[in-house]
């Protein structure tokens, strides 16, 4: 199975093409969101006022194509990895900020935003979204679930046991692989005999499509079938979109520990910004003075995304006790008292 | 019933409702659980047309149908994974986990999320769910079928854990599970299920709060729960022939633990006897001791006592496992020996 591609890398569109020029261009923007948001935030982290960051450069198309492929009350369940895909499915970066700077008010998302939190224990999330979706069901409700693995994580036991439950009840759901090459220091052909993962779904007996997840088109386009799919009870989809994680596992991982400085000279190439600012311009919907525009715009997103997240409180030592529990137990109220007097 | 307030410590009255088995018990509560509420359903290993590797569920696929009586591939990590999916989404699951050995191929579910999503969402994500499971030895089904897991669960913040000792708190308390917001893990000692008595009583509700005082004494608090509640009776009742008058509390709810009632006991019995399906060594029993000891040191007159299952893997043999679980012999002889000066 060859990666599904839509945009070629210099830019160049295959015909017919999934999107609209107002969605790819809507696409584009959430891409370049989803770019600036990583760097500034890799450069808070190192200024001191994030805590351990995972950035995800390089892999905003597969996270941003797939999120825009949800309607509105259908559900994220994200690793870790996919502050790209919640931005693009409404989190603000003020909160994603917060999130990442460790503080609980960070953590706590709006009421009506159907996104769980990032998960870190790798595929466990898996699981809960078979539930979620299987909830829709439950209750009448017609919403999909939509979440992601990494392809380390295809080697988990939940991943497996997530693909043959889901595939058994026909959850409405969607599993996107983003085999970006790297699980922290393996690469993939030390993961797994068979790098091409999306045709495990043939095992289980569900639909596996393996996408360039450098092509916001391709994502989006195989992810809004497989939503659609689910959508009328045709049960889930594997979706593996093939990508390459540019930067480090986390703030905390030094690549050049166990990679070549140009291991991913390749995939500059293969960019899914500039790759997509190409077909975008090859459209005629693209120039310069957009792009100032709306790199003007999101600058200032950030900025003020950053003072909104400095002028948040300081959290409180008690609260700590305060949500492990609806209702504080005895013994959490006793510690709380002690930690509200310092 | 049989639950009391520290300051009144009373037997529980003798109930003029029909009796019923454990089994029944458990059974008749997830059906009026179901007919009162669509957001239930049941979901495991043989749930449905088995009706139950011990026959709880027996008949109620017949009458729930196989979306609410759910039979599951064999995957505790997913049907418990998905079943805190469905709960944060809004249903109100009841897992059953065959036997509690198997539990542990769903504990990074259960605790890295079902106990974790609540602190990690700010507050906004509550896992009401419902985790029922067989425990303890006794049937020759040897080391790893067998054991008395509940305190390493009762161990983990976040979670609500209960062990029901009579077929009145067999029934009575998955209500009050279903209701409570938090995850709550239901311990079925399987020796328990034929066992008969009084029938839950509607119009007594059980909490998931207290512990209970089965019996008053004045000599020596025996303090249990679960599966060597019935051998602490039958223990007081041959301590009471030989004029030691033996005082049994129920704790019921393992976590969070009735420390008053436990306090109570012991201010006027001075003396204390922790019986624990469990191993010693790290148990719920020396927790227990450890909060006598912080908070009642000087209200005991010797060191207090535990009779624990032996710390070895539960024998297969019938003998060799009846040597190593607490039996009422070493009950009553903990008792002499503690009432006796130490």
């Amino acid at each position: 199975m060859e990666p599904l591609r839509f945009i070629a890398e210099d830019g160049a569109r295959a015909d017919p093409f999934p999107l609209s020029p107002e969605e790819l261009t809507r696409g584009y923007r959430e891409v370049v969101r989803a770019r600036v948001f990583d760097e500034r935030a890799l450069t808070l982290q190192r200024q001191g006022k994030l805590s351990v960051y995972p950035p995800y450069k390089g892999q905003e198309a597969a996270q941003v194509g797939a999120a825009l492929a949800l309607d509105p009350g259908d559900w994220l369940v994200p690793s870790y990895r996919e502050t790209a895909a919640a931005l693009a499915c409404g989190l603000s970066m003020s909160q994603a900020i917060l999130y990442w700077r460790a503080d609980p008010a960070g953590w706590r998302y709006p009421d009506d935003l159907r996104v769980l939190p990032f998960y870190i224990p790798i595929a466990t999330q898996l699981l809960h979204a078979v539930g979620v979706a299987s909830a829709g069901r439950y209750q009448g409700e017609d919403w999909v679930a939509l979440t992601f693995i990494g392809d380390g994580g295809s080697s988990e036991g939940d991943f497996h046991e997530a693909l043959n439950f889901a595939a058994v009840f026909q959850a409405p759901m969607v599993m996107v692989v983003q085999n970006n090459g790297w699980a922290i220091s393996v690469p993939t052909e030390k993961q797994m005999r068979n790098p091409r993962i999306a045709d495990r779904a043939a095992g289980y007996g569900i639909p596996g499509v393996v996408v360039d997840g450098n092509d916001l088109a391709a994502v989006w386009h195989v992810t809004r079938e497989a939503v659609a799919r689910a959508r009328a009870g045709e049960g889930p989809t594997l979706i593996e979109a093939v990508t390459y994680r540019v930067g480090p596992h986390t703030s905390s991982d030094d690549p050049g520990r166990y990679r070549s400085a140009d291991a991913g000279a390749a995939w500059l190439a293969r960019d899914p910004v500039s790759r997509l600012r190409a077909a975008l311009e090859g459209l005629g919907v693209w120039d310069d003075a957009r792009e100032e525009a709306l790199r003007a715009e999101i600058a200032e997103e950030f900025a003020a995304a950053v003072r909104e997240a400095d002028a948040a409180p300081e959290p409180e030592p008690q609260q700590i006790v305060e949500q492990v529990f609806e209702t504080m137990t005895p013994d959490a109220r006793a510690a709380w008292e002690v930690l509200r007097r310092g | 019933m049989t639950v009391t307030t520290p300051d009144r410590p009373q037997v529980a009255p003798e109930s003029a409702t029909a009796t019923t088995t454990y089994r029944e018990a458990v059974r008749e509560a997830i059906r009026a659980a179901m007919r009162a509420d669509d957001r239930v359903f049941l979901m495991g290993e043989d749930v449905g047309r088995y009706g139950g590797c011990y026959a709880v569920s027996m008949g109620l696929l017949e009458e729930f149908g196989e979306e609410r009586i759910r039979d599951t591939p064999l995957s505790e990590s997913a049907f418990v994974g998905a079943g805190i999916g469905a709960a944060m989404a809004g249903m109100r699951p009841i897992v059953e986990i065959m036997t509690v050995n198997f539990s542990l191929l769903a504990l990074d579910q259960i605790l890295n999320t079902a106990a974790t999503v609540l602190h990690m969402s700010g507050g906004l994500f509550n896992v009401p769910l419902v985790i029922r499971m067989a425990t303890g030895g006794g049937r020759q089904l040897a080391a790893q079928h067998s054991h008395s897991l509940e305190g390493w669960y009762a161990h983990i913040p976040g979670l609500k854990v209960v062990a029901p000792g009579t077929v009145e708190d067999a029934g009575g308390m998955l209500a009050p599970a279903l209701t409570d917001p938090d995850p709550v893990l239901i311990f079925e000692n399987a020796l328990l299920y034929n066992r008969e008595g009084p029938a839950p009583d509607p119009e007594r509700p059980v909490d998931l709060v207290h512990a209970a005082v089965r019996r008053p004494g004045r000599d020596v608090s025996l303090i249990t729960y679960g599966g060597s509640l019935h051998k602490t009776l039958e223990a007081a009742e041959a301590l009471e022939q030989s004029g030691i008058s033996a005082e049994v509390i129920d704790l019921r709810v393992l976590r969070p633990l009735d420390t008053e009632t436990v306090l109570a006991s012991v201010a006027h019995t001075h003396r204390v006897v922790l019986i624990d399906e469990g191993w010693k060594t790290g148990s719920l029993a020396a927790e227990v001791i450890a909060r006598i000891g912080e908070r009642a040191f000087y209200d005991l007159d010797v060191p207090p006592a535990r009779v624990c299952s032996a710390e070895v893997p539960l024998p297969y043999a019938k003998h060799l496992e009846e040597a190593a679980l607490p039996s009422v012999e070493r009950i009553v002889a903990a008792a002499r020996k503690v009432v006796g000066g130490g």
